[in-house]
């Protein structure tokens, strides 16, 4: 089941906007593509993000992988759990596995992303 | 699955590390009917078998296998593999599933004209049983023949009727746990591979795993850590190499022996979870001394390993290196194989 209160990006990335702050991280089909992830590389807090640049990487047991903003924005917290467990994100991709929370530079940048029937549509014609 | 040889692979079934841990603890079944395999018949196999391999071929009684590797005039390493002796003048010889016709080529124009060689991958599966409740599950499948797979030592191997099929069981294996490999005519891969997950305890294991598995051991990947342009003494696999006897490449060994070489191959663990891969450069007080050829994760360590090329110098243990593909840096210690210990 694809979340209704998400957008999606074409790589994979899930967001979830809370007012003036964003919750990132990245979708179920993409944690099942990448496989047991070993290590999360988080971002620092208080950096920048720009939307489509690379912020974070996701490590599988073969295979580095990056993962792209879905929107802009600064920084303010990461899941620390992460670092220890980072098999969270195969668990739960949109719950305990969060990459990082960011304060929003502007809300139109989320509406150029898919909803969750436009993602749903996309992975099928993907395949 | 994943395209491999000309073969459709399994990559992964629950999952690698899942896998991993589970051969380690009980046992995994594994489907490796991708490999090679060649017979080599007559009086003159063995000593075809002798010019053509590094291990010593001649005192193997039947029943016993052994590694080796088979050379080019440069001592390059053309495969990795191991022989069987059958009986006196009958051998089978187990080869990687992307070298098979590269072998063949090589062996078939060096066997002497009474030597029957026969190509018979197409018709033999293998699948590997790993674990340490291998012995038990694979005794109880044997049924009568039980006896035989407890006696069973390392490196050795019997002929078995497993299920009514004549089958080749060696205790043999790349995970570094008990294990056996079986080799059968593959109409019946489905039903054994049925047989042995009836029991209810080997659970299926994918390529993924197996790559872990032989990492943490620091077993050598034929493409990855060992190739045509590396010698078994680069590969720091001397030991399998038996310098008393002729074989071919033993001359440009022996050249190596008295010349020197730069860079030796050896394992490597990261400080963290970060993991190196193939390719990244082996750094040391900023200079560049290495190349890693194989890495991953180890679920058992849970941090980033795998084998490198160093400069020999700086091959010893503990040694403090800096691992980088340009973008990431990862900091890591030599450590000679086995990266993992029970």
């Amino acid at each position: 089941m694809i979340p209704q209160d998400l957008k999606y990006t074409r790589e994979h990335e899930w967001v979830k906007i809370e007012g003036g702050e964003a919750v990132i991280g990245i979708t179920d089909h993409a944690q099942s593509q990448l496989g047991d992830i070993t290590f999360v590389e988080l971002p620092e807090v208080g950096k920048e993000i720009s939307q489509s640049d690379s912020f974070a990487t996701v490590e599988s047991v073969k295979a580095a992988s990056d993962v792209y903003a879905p929107v802009s924005g600064k920084v303010i917290s990461v899941n620390e759990a992460l670092q220890e467990a980072p098999e969270a994100i195969n668990r739960s991709p949109y719950g305990d596995g969060w990459i990082c929370r960011v304060s929003l530079k502007g809300k139109e940048e989320a509406d150029s992303l898919m909803d969750n029937s436009a993602y749903e549509k996309f992975l099928a014609e993907a395949h | 699955m994943v395209a491999f040889s000309g073969w459709n692979m399994p990559v992964q079934y629950s999952g690698i590390i899942e896998e991993h841990l589970y051969t380690r603890t009980r046992a995994g079944l594994f489907d490796i009917c991708h490999m090679g395999e060649f017979i080599l018949k007559g009086p003159s196999a063995a000593a075809d078998l002798e010019k053509l391999v590094t291990c010593r071929v001649d005192d193997m009684p039947a029943g016993r296998c052994r590694y080796g590797f088979m050379l080019n005039e440069a001592g390059g390493v053309i495969d990795d593999l191991i022989v069987f002796r059958i009986a006196e003048d009958d051998f089978m010889v187990v080869v990687n599933a992307g070298t098979v016709s590269k072998d063949r080529e090589w062996i078939e124009g060096r066997v002497s004209p009474e030597t029957e060689f026969r190509d018979i991958s197409d018709i033999t599966a293998k699948l590997d049983l790993q674990g340490p409740l291998s012995r038990e599950i694979l005794g109880a499948v044997a049924g009568d023949g039980r006896e035989a797979v407890e006696g069973l030592k390392r490196y050795n191997f019997t002929e078995m009727d497993l299920d009514g099929v004549t089958t080749l069981v060696s205790r043999t294996g790349y995970t570094g746990e008990l294990g056996y490999e079986l080799f059968f005519p593959p109409e019946h891969a489905e039903r054994f591979w049925d047989r042995f997950m009836e029991q209810g305890v080997a659970r299926p294991v994918g390529l993924g795993a197996r790559d872990t598995l032989r990492m943490e051991m620091g077993y050598s990947l034929y493409g990855n850590d060992i190739d045509e342009e590396h010698t078994p003494l680069e590969g720091n696999l001397a030991r399998f190499v038996r310098m008393e006897k002729d074989f071919i490449g033993r001359e440009a060994l022996a050249s190596q022996e008295s010349g020197g070489f730069s860079r030796i191959l050896t394992g490597f663990i990261c400080s963290g979870r970060r993991s190196a891969r193939s390719h990244f450069k082996v750094k040391k007080d900023g200079e560049e001394v290495g190349e890693v050829t194989s890495g991953a994760f180890s679920p058992c360590l849970k941090k980033g390993i795998g084998l490198c090329y160093i400069e020999k110098e700086l091959a010893g243990e503990g040694t403090g290196i800096v691992l980088t593909d340009g973008r990431v840096e990862i900091e890591a210690g030599i450590k000679s194989v086995p990266l993992y210990e029970h």
